[in-house]
């Protein structure tokens, strides 16, 4: 009788654990996989991860892949519909694409049960990352990691007197932030060649590469406060005239004499990280790069604190100001066996108390939240020009061809500046043409 | 000891198998074995070929699973015979394997001549002349884009030092004119070694007593050289060209590395324009059509270039 008892207690007892366990654990632990590039940004994101894995019981794996390589390997990835990835942070050009393929699932279902609301981040990244068509609003991705072109430089250069008082005798203002693009430029010349503790350095590391995105990224940074436009905004897809128009052709040329006079030598395949590589080494005095960069450098031994600053893109002739959007969003590959536990990650990523936690492991969060808090500003130095450069921001083209648009300006840009052959002109008269006939490929016309 | 080994495999082979057997010709037991081969053969070569013969005749886009898949005719192979960039690869291509092999031949066939004389450190030698073609082409792309460097590259230095150059005011990689000829240096570097060992092998097969008898008939050294060494070398020479002409034809790892087809488009091989259009455009059906006639030009010179060394080797 008694063992009987006991035998029925036990039952009961193992019962209830179950019972319990089966309550609080996920009714399927998953093993996740989440694909991005292969920068700092990552790093932080798989420490950020843990708390998922904590919470929702799914392990977190991730492939991340270096940036030249980064669109290639993960478009092979979507297009060949492999189950690599459950979740993707894709560039922000991917979206288009991905979305008439079929290979993003829509989230505005999912955003509307989860009470996620998209006017709770940053305008410009909801339509920057997660729009198609762009303006409408139909979801493909959230907001993940903002991010914008800006430029660092050599605070500490630039407050030597010696050089204040030989920059201010040469061009009649102080050497200080340039508010517009031909002051950039100056202040580029100046440094250009000099010597300084002992070592010759130079003016700007700008973005100059070839292979994928890179001297596209640099030279539009720059078109866009110069009036350059990439259709006629009352006729989508009527490019003659706006692509190549004279303000397009002064941004285009601006571009190719700052590579002449100011970038340091052998620069002509440089990107994000060749221009980290010559800022940290104590090269250059300025550099453009992703804001991506900005942790990394404040926290650099050799020109980090307070040898550094930064500021948002300078003002063209005009005093248009306007900066290349950078950053992605995190969509669920529509491959995956594994929606519903990506779309838990999703759900937890977009919690407040996470993204506040996002930014200070050193993502950028695009939550209005967390960037409008009154702290922001000032919780990092470079915190006010990612959101003063965040106001300004435009981006390449987002359509599906996006990839042979891109091919094309990589070529006629990298062919101009670098490579010096043809004009601006030709540049931009060529690349209006490759760009029509794309779209006439596409039956736009 | 060999029948008893028969005896023993036939004595192991089950009885249903070997009745089986016993039913089969030698041809069709011949066939049985290459059967596998053939099958591999066919669908890793044969079927990606005509598959990709198919696709060039369409508009297809492997990013595009959604649309509409139609027959263009021969529109992508005008398209690509009457661009004028394609022709620009061609020519870079051209560039490439010309200088390539030129330089690749006389050195590689130089420092064979040298290594076929005995003299002291000879393997240790031969050994480090062949390090470089034992290295992954990537690496070895990575790390001349370093030697290469205009502030602190080795190359540029050592230029600078030889003619009182400033070593920061040219740059291999960057600069147009000489982008063309830095990849030119590399190849070289890396693929004289294998040119070089082709050489030896061809040194090493002639016999001394062909040069016992020039020696008794008084011929020079330099007539020697031309009328025994050359010739008989130059099956093996010939072997080098064309191994090296295919692979430089289809360079591409190495290029990449080194310049990524810049500065604009001065060392843009046609493999690496190939690659753009099909997996960076994504224009799949286009690729195919250039791809096929990659495939047509390369299989065409090395079938003409075959026969003539069979002719050579005949002499």
């Amino acid at each position: 009788m008694a063992v009987s008892y006991l035998k029925s207690a036990l039952g009961a007892g193992v019962a209830t654990a179950f019972l319990t366990l089966g309550a609080t654990a996920p009714a399927q632990a998953e093993d996740l996989t989440l694909c991005w590039a292969s920068w700092d940004p990552a790093n932080a994101l798989v420490a950020l991860s843990k708390d998922f894995e904590a919470k929702s019981g799914h392990k977190m794996s991730f492939e991340f892949v270096p940036w030249p390589n980064f669109a290639d390997r993960m478009l092979n990835e979507l297009n060949s519909g492999g189950k690599l990835c459950d979740l993707m942070i894709g560039d922000s050009q991917w979206i288009g694409g991905a979305a008439e393929n079929g290979q993003y699932v829509k989230l505005n279902d999912f955003f509307g049960k989860e009470g996620i609301k998209m006017s709770d981040f940053i305008p410009a990244t909801v339509t920057g990352y997660a729009e198609w068509p762009k303006g409408s609003p139909n979801y493909w991705a959230l907001p993940a990691f903002g991010d914008v072109v800006g430029w660092s430089y050599r605070k500490d250069w630039f407050s030597r007197p010696e050089l204040q008082a030989e920059f201010k005798q040469k061009y009649g203002r102080d050497l200080a932030v340039p508010k517009t693009f031909a002051e950039l430029k100056d202040i580029a010349a100046f440094f250009q060649d000099r010597e300084i503790d002992g070592n010759k350095v130079y003016g700007a590391a700008i973005y100059t590469e070839r292979g994928s995105e890179g001297i596209t990224m640099g030279a539009m940074d720059v078109l866009y406060s110069f009036g350059f436009e990439y259709q006629n905004p009352d006729k989508p897809y009527e490019l003659e005239g706006y692509v190549n128009s004279d303000k397009s052709v002064k941004g285009l040329e601006f571009y190719k004499e700052l590579y002449n006079c100011c970038a340091p030598p052998g620069s002509s395949d440089a990107y994000m990280s060749e221009n980290i590589d010559a800022y940290k080494s104590g090269q250059v005095a300025l550099q453009m790069n992703f804001a991506f960069t900005w942790p990394g450098i404040h926290a650099d031994p050799k020109v980090g604190g307070d040898k550094s600053g930064y500021f948002a893109n300078p003002a063209g002739p005009d005093g248009v100001q306007f900066a290349q959007l950078g950053g992605q969003g995190i969509s669920v590959v529509a491959a995956s066996d594994k929606q519903d536990a990506a779309l838990e990650y999703i759900k937890w990523f977009a919690q407040p108390d996470i993204q506040a936690k996002w930014w200070q492991l050193g993502g950028y969060s695009a939550l209005r939240a967390v960037v409008e808090d009154p702290g922001f500003a000032t919780s990092q130095p470079y915190a006010q020009t990612f959101l003063d450069s965040m106001a300004i921001v435009k981006d390449f083209w987002a359509e599906p061809s996006y990839a042979s648009l891109l091919q094309a300006s990589q070529k006629r840009f990298h062919n101009y500046v670098v490579a010096g052959q043809g004009t601006a002109k030709e540049a931009l008269d060529g690349l209006a043409a490759d760009w029509t006939e794309i779209f006439d490929d596409e039956g736009k016309y | 000891m060999l029948d008893s080994s028969i005896e023993r495999a036939a004595r192991a082979t089950p009885p249903v198998v070997a009745k089986r057997i016993q039913g089969l010709s030698d041809r069709a037991i011949a066939w049985l074995f290459v059967a596998p081969s053939i099958f591999l053969l066919l669908a890793v070569n044969i079927f990606p070929l005509i598959w990709t013969i198919r696709l060039s005749f369409t508009n297809f886009r492997v990013n595009r699973p959604n649309a509409e898949v139609s027959f263009v005719g021969l529109k992508n192979y005008i398209n690509i015979l009457t661009d004028s960039d394609v022709w620009l690869t061609m020519q870079a291509t051209a560039h490439f394997l010309i200088w390539t092999i030129v330089l690749q031949v006389l050195i590689g066939f130089a420092l064979a001549y040298l290594i076929n004389k005995k003299f002291r450190g000879n393997d240790m030698w031969t050994t480090i002349i062949v390090l470089p073609m034992m290295l992954s082409p990537a690496v070895v792309g990575n790390f001349w884009t370093f030697l290469y460097q205009p502030q602190i590259g080795l190359f540029n230095y050592a230029v600078g030092f030889l003619t009182g150059t400033d070593p920061s005011t040219f740059s291999m990689i960057g600069d147009v004119p000489l982008a063309p000829w830095a990849i030119v240096i590399v190849d070289t570097w890396m693929w004289t070694p294998f040119v070089m060992l082709i050489c030896l092998a061809g040194l090493r097969s002639i016999p001394g007593s062909i040069y016992e008898a020039a020696e008794c008939d008084r011929a020079s050294k330099w007539r020697q050289f031309w009328t025994i060494t050359i010739p008989l070398v130059l099956p093996f020479l010939m072997l080098a060209i064309l191994f090296r002409g295919i692979e430089n034809f289809k360079m591409f790892d190495l290029v990449v590395q080194l310049t990524g087809g810049g500065p604009g488009s001065t060392t843009e091989l046609t493999s690496i324009n190939l690659k753009r259009e099909a997996f960076e455009k994504w224009r799949t059906g286009y690729a195919s059509a250039y791809a096929v006639i990659l495939f047509v030009t390369v299989f065409g010179l090395a079938s003409i270039y075959v026969k003539a060394l069979n002719k050579v080797k005949q002499r």
